[in-house]
């Protein structure tokens, strides 16, 4: 018969063990061989009963410490592999990052909405409100009461189309000017956004459009605060500094009447292809609302005054994404309309 | 209209570049389109006079020209022109010069014989396009000066965009007179009269004294038959776009250009005296200059001799009485017409003449006898003649008060937001108005006769603010009274329903609002449009009844354009007649076509189906709120597929449509499978609820799922109604996870498998109460739809 095993044997074996145990189901296996109800280091502590009572707390004692060694070999070990296990998982996990992710794609919001949105948040945080009107005009609003009688030559600023019935479509947002007025009262600032129709069609021009009106009255609106709000407006809008100039024009619906030019936005005001050497591009005509108009609608034109502008919103769509043709608005081509998030 | 630097500073000379004058030009409300110059670049060309003209010994058609260029050189020049003579004063581009187009004139053999450089024509200079020969220069014109300087070529022209109600500024004086108000400079202007040198005269009889009030007129005889038109004329005419013809056609046309006032000329032989102005008789036929024949309406105006209409006046000559090359005697009209008298006239008859322009927008009725004596000067330079008197019929009644406008300093300030001084206002009211006035609040002055836009005090704060710059305006912020803005929960707002859509993968598109009658008609047969009178073209004749007409020619296209997935919305209104009514209606309508997924890996290629798009108009009407009275119902549009369309319903209200368009139209319009389409009009169907919260209850859901078997007819929504109404009010969610067909289930029937989520909100639920509302469920199922339950 074998000598039997020393306790310093049986460590360095079962050390031995745990070291050499590969996988975490290994090393339970060696632990339930030492350690378990019938494990090796187990038998040796119930076998203290047999010895003399004398012998038996030095013998407990060096089991006892034989046992924590183990268990925290085991416990280094068991951390060791796990660490090792949880790695090739992670490795084997690894996926492509940069395949596409998955649903729907987003849409994308027409220009010339983005552009009217932005139009009229800046004119919103001014307190201005937004004031709508129909498309399907009466020569009264369109005209007469905007100072514009029948056979007008600036009648021919506007190729209008007709109705049957003597009805028109609106050749500018105007109109709204008239009927927020006979609704309202003043002081009132209002903007009107919406399309509008020309007969005309060529390369620089569409049979529809938008256009962006706005409408200030009050008792002291000058000329100078709306060249003053426009200013703000074309800087706020192009996100800029830029030079402004008034021309003096003619709307029969304003008076004084301004053409209003802005810096050129591609050259600033070097000289380009766009402003066509001028430095200068001209956005919108404004002015101050015409005592006639404010007649028409029953406002005592002694009392109130106010300005009144009027932008074409594909313009200054076309000036700030670099569009340089009007018709594309209008062409609906995705791979146009997908240019604009 | 058109005019040359040079002209115009015969009346206000100045010393500005074209561009600084165009500038001030430009802000001061006359804005300049474009600068031309009078005539291309070219150098070393000068006056000569041909010697001696012979044959070239080598070639027919060539001559052997004998020029001298400073009176004693003598070139030997080869000429090709018919016209080329002895005598004959010339442009001779000496060797050395640079014509227009790169041209260099070198020293060449032409035939054999050498040419010491070349006699220009006027479209070899770039000032002209005739080519029938070479360039006669007046005999006047001194050998050896450079023609640049002899024609004036330096010269600039000048397109000026006047607006309409500027009349006044139609005319080189007329813009002169106004930029020398601008800048404050003098205006040189001298017109002598003409004496007379015979007495006679014909009667002009004013019939409709307020539409023509002034007439002037003058008898020349004896003009010279065959006389050309000075150079200088035409060139002048040639640099503001006007084609000479004769000498007294141009003459008129000169006139007309430089003063504004337009002209017209008779044969005298040819008019039967007296000539009466009046309105025409309806019917009356008059047979113009352009050799149409026009039958007149009563609200035209007419000069008419004693047989008849000779001319629809301001507007155009009759060819009756229209001059020639035989006329002998002419007589000249100079006239005022009101413009209340021409507008519209001319556009409703197509003949917006250079005179109509003019006359519609005013002309000064001073002008008429100034226009004559000018006429009559240029015209017996050009072609002799003796002058009649200048005879003028003037109504009586026209002869009136000018008018007089008044400028109160405080409403100047007010309107102008800023202070213009007293003598800043007064010099610029005294350069504009005559007889400025002053008075204590202000200023008054008397409107001049060419002024046709001054009217009332408005139009004077203008005339400040303009002539004295927009520039010196300051910005000033406005003090606008603070109200509170609109932050409305009324409506969900439109832009946030597209919102939706683009972020659920449509592209927002802008269709023109009219459509193409045909396949409008073809897709709503029922609806009545409202068709334009003068549509641009016949397929934008007819307002969109619906967005998808528009849609569906969008989506051809770009799947022409090889896009085989589209998602399309629009916003924006339909124009619905109803009963003669219009209504224009706010609406957001979409197509769907091509797969439900865009393409991608680990996502199959199913295309879109009515529930995907449904999906998307569910999002949109989540905004509101409300989602729970919105119901589809099966309904038939004659666009759309009877069995897989819906219209949607909000209460009582139609709030929309969504639906396959039908398979008959989308073979009829080219799609390879039929697109959906959706629409929801706005005001209704956008309409919201305002939340308001709902204690949120703390006891725990129970979940029971129950797989029914129905029928093909019964529809999900009634088997929802129906679990609502039997559950005991503890129903707080219902969900759809399954629909079944096939083996297992009978045909004609279905299989829905629905997730009952219960809640208290007093107390907590146990398996008896949720068996109890199942128990009910089943038994409501069975009772109204005869539904089995599968087992479990």
């Amino acid at each position: 018969m074998a000598e039997p095993e020393t306790l310093a044997a049986l460590v360095a074996r079962a050390l031995a063990d745990v070291a050499a145990s590969a996988s975490v189901a290994a090393l339970e296996e060696v632990r339930v061989h030492l350690l378990g109800k019938k494990g090796q280091l187990t038998e040796r502590l119930k076998a203290l009963g047999a010895l003399p009572p004398s012998e038996r707390p030095i013998a407990g004692q060096r089991i006892n410490e034989a046992k924590g060694e183990i268990i925290a070999a085991l416990e280094q070990r068991r951390a060791t592999l796990e660490a090792v296990a949880l790695d090739a998982a992670l490795a084997a996990g690894r996926i492509d990052v940069s395949l596409p992710g998955r649903g729907q794609s987003s849409g994308t919001m027409h220009p010339v909405t983005r552009t009217r949105l932005r139009i009229e948040r800046i004119f919103a945080q001014a307190g201005f409100e937004v004031a709508t009107g129909p498309e399907v005009e009466d020569d009264f609003h369109n005209f007469e009461a905007l100072n514009i009688p029948r056979n007008h030559p600036a009648r021919a600023m506007h190729d209008t189309f007709y109705f049957a019935d003597g009805r028109l479509l609106r050749t500018h947002t105007s109109p709204v000017q008239i009927r927020a007025l006979s609704v309202r009262s003043p002081p009132l600032a209002i903007i009107a956004p919406g399309r509008v129709y020309r007969n005309d069609s060529d390369m620089t021009h569409t049979p529809m459009f938008h256009q962006v009106e706005g409408l200030v009255v009050g008792e002291q609106v000058s000329f100078a605060n709306l060249k003053s709000m426009l200013h703000s407006f074309v800087e706020r809008f192009f996100e800029r500094s830029l030079g402004m100039r008034l021309r003096p024009s003619y709307f029969p619906f304003t008076e004084p009447s301004a053409e209003v030019d802005i810096e050129c936005v591609f050259c600033r005001g070097g000289g380009c292809r766009v402003c066509k050497q001028t430095g200068w591009l001209e956005i919108l005509g404004c002015g101050m609302v015409h005592p006639n108009v404010l007649g028409a609608v029953g406002i005592d034109a002694e009392r109130w005054q106010g300005y009144a502008f009027g932008m074409g919103i594909e313009r200054l769509a076309m000036l700030r994404y670099g569009v340089d043709d009007l018709r594309l608005f209008f062409e609906n081509d995705l791979q146009f309309l997908k240019q604009f998030p | 209209m058109k005019i040359t630097q040079h002209w115009l500073e015969e009346f206000t000379p100045g010393a500005a570049t074209p561009a600084e004058l165009a500038a001030q030009l430009t802000l001061a409300g006359l804005e300049v389109e474009a600068l031309d110059p009078a005539a291309p670049a070219f150098t070393g060309v000068v006056v000569g006079e041909v010697l001696a003209c012979a044959r070239h010994p080598n070639a027919e058609r060539l001559s052997l020209c004998e020029v001298t260029t400073d009176g004693a050189d003598r070139l030997q020049i080869v000429c090709g022109a018919p016209n080329v003579r002895a005598g004959l004063k010339v442009a001779v581009a000496k060797i050395g010069a640079r014509l227009p187009g790169e041209i260099a004139i070198k020293r060449a053999k032409l035939r054999g014989i050498e040419s010491q450089g070349m006699i220009c024509s006027a479209r070899e200079l770039g000032i002209g396009s005739e080519h029938d020969g070479i360039l006669e220069l007046p005999p006047d014109f001194a050998i050896g000066r450079d023609v640049r300087a002899a024609l004036d070529l330096d010269d600039t022209v000048i397109e000026v965009n006047a607006t309409p109600n500027r009349g006044d500024c139609m005319s080189v004086f007329g813009i002169a007179r106004d930029h020398a108000a601008a800048r404050r400079r003098r205006l040189h202007y001298a017109a002598k009269p003409v004496p007379a040198a015979h007495a006679d005269a014909i009667g002009v009889e004013l019939a409709a004294p307020e539409a023509c009030p002034v007439f002037a007129g003058r008898l020349i005889r004896g003009l010279r038959a065959g006389a050309p038109t000075p150079l200088w004329l035409r060139e002048r005419l040639r640099r503001v776009g006007i084609n000479p013809i004769s000498p007294i056609v141009d003459v008129t046309n000169y006139v007309m250009i430089e003063s504004g006032q337009p002209m017209h000329a008779y044969d005298a032989a040819r008019v039967a005296a007296p000539i009466t102005v009046r309105f025409a008789t309806a019917g009356e036929p008059l047979e113009l200059l352009n050799g149409t024949t026009l039958a007149l309406t009563a609200d035209c105006l007419v000069i008419a001799d004693a047989n008849g209409p000779v001319g629809l006046a301001g507007i155009m000559g009759g060819s009756a009485s229209a001059i020639g090359d035989g006329t002998l005697d002419v007589f000249l009209e100079a006239a005022h017409f009101a413009p209340q008298a021409i507008a519209g006239r001319a556009r409703r008859l197509g003949l917006l003449t250079d005179a109509a322009q003019r006359f519609e927008r005013g002309v000064d009725p001073q002008l008429p006898r100034r226009a004559i004596e000018r006429a009559t000067a240029l015209l017996i330079e050009i072609c002799g003649g003796r002058p009649g008197p200048l005879t003028e019929a003037r109504s009586a009644a026209f002869a009136g008060a000018q008018p007089r406008v008044r400028l109160r300093r405080r409403r100047l300030e007010r309107l102008l937001g800023t202070t213009v001084p007293d003598e800043e206002v007064r010099e610029f009211l005294g350069a504009i108005g005559d007889r400025v006035e002053e008075l204590g609040e202000g200023w008054e002055i008397g409107v001049p006769s060419h002024r046709f836009d001054l009217a009332i005090e408005a139009d004077l704060v203008e005339e400040v603010a303009r002539l004295r710059g927009f520039d010196r305006i300051p910005e000033h912020p406005a003090i606008a009274p603070q109200l509170a803005g609109d932050a409305s929960e009324q409506r969900a707002p439109a832009e946030r329903a597209l919102a939706v859509l683009i972020d659920r993968g449509y592209h927002e598109a802008i269709t023109y609002s009219f459509v193409d009658p045909a396949i409008q008609q073809a897709l709503f047969p029922a609806q009545a449009a409202l068709a334009l009178a003068n549509p641009i073209s016949a397929e934008l004749a007819e307002m969109r009844v619906s967005l998808w007409p528009g849609l569906l020619q969008a989506g051809r296209e770009n799947a022409r354009r090889q896009q085989s997935r589209m998602r399309l919305v629009e916003m924006g209104r339909k124009f619905l007649l109803d009963a003669g009514a219009l209504q224009e209606i706010d609406t957001i309508a979409g197509l769907a076509s091509g797969a439900r997924w865009p393409e991608q890996w680990g996502i199959g290629r199913d295309p879109v189906d009515f529930y995907d798009v449904k999906g998307d108009v569910d999002a949109v009407l989540a905004l509101t709120g409300d989602a729970g009275s919105i119901r589809y119902e099966p309904a038939g549009l004659e666009c759309l597929h009877p069995g897989r369309s819906a219209r949607l319903w909000r209460g009582e209200h139609a709030i929309g449509w969504l639906g396959e368009l039908h398979p008959r139209l989308a073979k009829q319009f080219g799609w390879v499978s039929a697109p959906w389409l959706f629409e929801i009009e706005t005001e209704l169907g956008l309409l919201s609820k305002i939340p308001q919260y709902k204690a949120i209850s703390v006891f725990p859901r129970l979940r029971r799922d129950l797989a029914v078997v129905v029928d093909e007819s019964v529809s999900a929504a009634q088997l929802r109604e129906a679990v609502a109404s039997s559950a005991s009010g503890l129903l707080t969610e219902f969900v759809v996870f399954d629909v079944y067909r096939g083996p297992g289930i009978d045909s004609g029937r279905k299989s829905i498998a629905l997730g009952l989520i219960l809640q208290d909100s007093s107390r907590t639920l146990t398996d008896v109460d949720a068996d109890a509302v199942i128990t009910a469920v089943v038994a409501r199922l069975r009772d109204v739809f005869s539904a089995t339950i599968r087992d479990q």
